[in-house]
């Protein structure tokens, strides 16, 4: 039973990890970046919210729907001002660019919020259901976390399969010159494709933040960063379907890790999973890439 | 004069010895304050050539030569703590023990970077520079490493009554010209040549009889020997090591320092090292002069980096280096082609 | 008639190359005007200048009444202008019906355009119906050349640019798509420009060529006078 629920719970916490993947994903597959600014942008738009919530007494829900926004207008200002510029350049150009905003936002954050850690208190209860006497390490609030990170992914599924708007961004994404010949603002797109991915990740950003008492601090998300990386490789890094069984699975064996061996070395674990999926499969355990490439 | 001209190495030795005949000279003249500056610019040249010259020559990134400090630095550490009275001439077998260890595990993640390209090797040299300093946080390794609280150990005592400050100013001077010396002959030998046939054109390259991995591989384990020993010099000076003194922004400061310079280019390690290490100075003056929350003044420097990096990639993609010679060409033609012109 | 494709001295240059030299030239209305000339000719240049992804350093571009130089990649489609890329284009990640579905997106009508011309474009090419939600990129050469046309006559253009549409097709296939192209000319009026390698076949189709050289227009005239011309064949054609 506690390894049932020990599943359970980092399953719970992996699907936390598939939506930042998922950022990453989005963005990684219509231009080819890998967004490390990703963890700082989640950071900030957290923050926002906690701002509100906590210092100014705001509705939670009047928080989250403001980060969201928040990170709307952040992913589509990045795409705007930073990214676009250096477009076309050297690959390692967005790398750099990417860590500067990292460290830039850390660093903003820092000066306004101060770089103690706070706690966001989340909107539902954190004490775990119990069926008959046993203990399911399962809460109302990671009830809701897995509802709402599945309910947006069934939202951009829709969105992406379903829409004009969604074949507009895939077609800008695989072929922009194709997509700009057949009328495409390809520009627009790829703005609109670095909000919805901020969006997404700062959905993770206040999610996480309320499962723990003092989560929250300007350094707190590099870690989540990471691990988001990690479900993003496990997938294939360009599979929203593989980020999302990247995240469960990196979460899965994350609490594993933690309890049969030792919480020190959680971060130390990421590091051995991203290693081993690299050497073993770099192009990701479920990506249908990997057929075509080999 | 022309057996100079046709010897780099001869060129470099000479010239390494002067630059650090004038700079243990300029020591004796400054304030035990200025000596430690001089002392923590060293430490940070060393780690940033290192880089310089996996990311400039052999083109791959690494945001993971913060752990490669943390790998020096706790080597150095330990040695020193089980070995009290370490005397100056074994300090040097320490310090090279550090470069050594750190290049160990530099070579060992450079088997795997060597199979990476791009995001893929930022990202898992990213998730190095945040696990590696988790270890000693690790029970079973708590009595070893410390934990939490660190090592403490206690330095060599300066020679001969010297002045403290100005012996590590010395120390860790002559590691980075060492470094320097010791890089700037390697880029222009056949390793150089490699790396940066490499870095062009792996294809090529390979067509030429490179074995593009075996190249990348030593270019890692360079690279981390050379932060290995500043973290190694670093443990020296301040004579304790930490887990959380190797955080990730540490790595993206060597970056940044790397590219304020110009990628590639040692003399561009040089000031973009003078600048990364003087910035957090600057901005206390600044933030005492404006009268700014300690909290504003506290996370100045590490802004100015991150927008460092942003405007740098925006107004000069070569580097700041690339950017001036970019702008020089530019001179000089426009001076060379108006004569014609008229 | 004032509202075709009009070149006047087009100069492209891509660094010191010279791609375009000068080019002008008047399409003429509802009719096929072959392009021609050997590889680095400057052919597929003359169609990315045209419908801007390349812009010229010098002359100018009108269609219908409209400055195409100052025209936007993303608005030429809208004045009825469609490409047909080299090397097809087709986005391989999509499904054939998606790929198709684009061509009309751009248009206001859209629904109603979209259902009637995927019938049309599926009545014309039956082997894109049977595929229609296989992705692009398991098609074979021949039913990626006529998803490329089927998505370019999604838009319903009056102009057709087609970027040499026989390559590495098989000539049963190119005579079927020649056909193809001579049957809308005739039929619904489209003006198309059509580059080719392959003289013979497209000069058996148009009613105009023209010969490019090294970014210049060396001849041009009508079809049947080019392919009577020994010596330009045997100069510029090589058959
Ligand atoms: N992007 C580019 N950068 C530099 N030079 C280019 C570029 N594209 C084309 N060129 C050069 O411009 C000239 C014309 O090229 P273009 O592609 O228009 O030829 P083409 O007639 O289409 O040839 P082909 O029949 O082989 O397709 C060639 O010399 C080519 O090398
Ligand atoms: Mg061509």
């Amino acid at each position: 039973m506690t390894f049932l629920n020990l599943v359970i719970s980092g399953a719970a916490n992996g699907v936390v990890y598939a939506a930042v993947a998922l950022a990453l994903v989005l963005i990684w597959r219509s231009t080819g970046i890998l967004n490390f600014a990703q963890g700082g942008m989640l950071m900030f738009t957290t923050f926002i919210a906690w701002d509100l919530v906590h210092l100014h007494g705001a509705n939670y829900w009047v928080g989250l729907v403001v980060a969201l926004l928040a990170g709307l207008v952040l992913g589509a200002v990045v795409e705007r001002v930073l990214i676009r510029p250096i477009e076309g350049g050297p690959p390692i150009n967005p790398v750099i660019v990417t860590l500067g905003l990292l460290l830039l936002l850390e660093a903003v954050a820092g000066m306004i919020w101060g770089s103690g850690v706070s706690s966001f208190a989340p909107e539902f209860s954190l004490n775990d259901y119990h069926v008959g006497h046993q203990l399911i390490l399962f809460s109302p609030d990671y009830l809701f976390i897995v509802l709402a990170v599945l309910g947006v992914m069934v939202a951009l599924y829709v969105l992406f399969q379903h829409t004009p708007i969604g074949l507009r961004m895939r077609a800008s994404a695989f072929n922009p010159e194709v997509a700009r010949l057949l009328g495409v603002r390809v520009g627009r797109l790829l703005t609109l494709g670095w909000g919805l991915a901020a969006m997404v990740g700062a959905l993770a950003g206040v999610l996480i933040a309320g499962t723990q008492p003092g989560y929250i601090n300007p350094n707190a998300f590099d870690g989540l960063l990471i691990l988001g990386f990690t479900a993003a490789v496990v997938g294939g890094l360009d599979s929203p379907l593989g980020a999302l069984a990247g995240g469960l699975l990196v979460g899965v064996i994350q609490q594993l890790l933690d309890n049969y061996v030792s919480i020190d070395l959680d971060s130390f674990y990421t590091f051995v999973v991203l290693l081993v999926v690299l050497m073993l499969r770099p192009s990701g355990l479920f990506s249908r890439t990997a057929v075509r490439r080999v | 004069m022309s057996l100079l001209r046709r010897s780099t190495l001869l060129r470099n030795g000479l010239l390494a010895l002067c630059g650090l005949g004038i700079m243990l000279a300029v020591t004796e003249g400054l304030s035990d304050y200025r000596n430690t500056q001089l002392a923590n610019i060293a430490v940070t040249v060393c780690a940033v050539a290192g880089l310089t010259v996996l990311t400039g020559l052999s083109g791959q990134i690494s945001l993971g030569n913060g752990a490669f400090m943390f790998v020096g630095a706790y080597t150095v550490g330990l040695l020193l703590m089980h070995n009290p009275g370490t005397n100056n001439g074994e300090l040097v077998l320490v310090l090279a023990a550090s470069a050594l260890v750190a290049a160990v595990a530099g070579g060992l993640v450079g088997v795997a970077a060597a199979r990476l390209r791009g995001p893929y090797l930022a990202g898992i040299t990213l998730a190095l520079a945040l696990g590696l300093p988790a270890l000693p946080e690790y029970s079973h390794f708590q009595g070893k490493l410390g934990g939490h609280a660190g090592l403490n150990f206690l330095a060599p005592n300066p020679p001969g009554g010297m002045n403290f400050f100005r012996w590590q100013a010395w120390v860790c001077l002559i590691g980075a010209v060492v470094t320097l010396f010791l890089l700037a002959n390697l880029s222009r030998s056949r390793v150089g040549r490699a790396f940066r046939a490499v870095r062009d054109d792996e294809i090529s390259a390979s067509l030429a009889g490179l074995s593009v991995a075996r190249v990348q591989i030593l270019a890692f384990t360079v690279s981390a020997a050379c932060a290995g020993l500043a973290g190694g010099l670093f443990a020296v000076i301040n004579g304790n090591v930490l887990p959380s003194g190797f955080p990730i922004s540490l790595s993206l400061s060597l970056l940044a320092a790397a590219v304020f310079g110009g990628l590639g280019t040692l003399s561009g390690a040089v000031y973009g090292s003078i600048i990364v290490t003087l910035l957090p100075q600057w901005s206390y003056d600044l933030a005492h002069a404006f009268s700014m929350p300690d909290r504003v003044q506290l996370n100045l420097p590490q802004a100015v980096y991150g927008a460092g990096l942003i405007l740098g990639m925006l107004l000069f993609p070569l580097g700041i280096q690339g950017g001036v010679r970019r702008i020089w060409a530019l001179g000089r033609n426009a001076l060379r082609t108006k004569p014609a012109g008229n | 008639m004032t509202s075709g494709l009009v070149l006047d001295n087009v100069v492209t240059t891509y660094g010191a190359v010279r791609a375009l030299d000068g080019v002008s030239l008047d399409v003429a209305d509802g009719k096929i005007t072959a392009v021609l000339g050997a590889n680095g000719a400057g052919k597929t240049t003359l169609l990315r200048t045209v419908n801007g992804l390349v812009r010229p350093a010098a002359g100018s571009i009108r269609f219908g009444g409209h400055d195409l130089l100052a025209t936007p990649v993303e608005r030429i489609v809208t004045l009825g202008i469609a490409h047909v890329p080299e090397g097809r284009g087709v986005i391989t990640e999509l499904t054939v019906e998606e790929n198709l579905r684009l061509g009309a997106l751009w248009r206001s009508d859209r629904r109603r355009e979209t259902v009637n011309g995927l019938a049309t474009v599926y009545e014309m090419f039956p082997p894109l119906a049977e595929r229609r939600d296989r992705a692009a990129d398991t098609l074979s050469g021949g039913e990626r050349q006529m998803l490329a046309i089927g998505r370019a006559l999604m838009s319903r253009p009056s102009l057709l640019l087609l970027d040499e549409p026989s390559l590495g097709l098989a000539p049963r296939i190119t005579a079927q798509i020649m056909a193809t192209l001579r049957r809308l000319s005739a039929e619904d009026g489209l003006t198309v420009v059509l580059v080719e390698q392959n003289a013979r076949s497209a000069l058996s189709v148009a009613d105009s060529a023209v010969i490019l050289n090294l970014g210049r227009v060396v001849a041009s005239g009508a079809a049947d006078d080019l392919a009577g011309d020994e010596q330009l064949r045997h100069a510029y054609l090589g058959f």
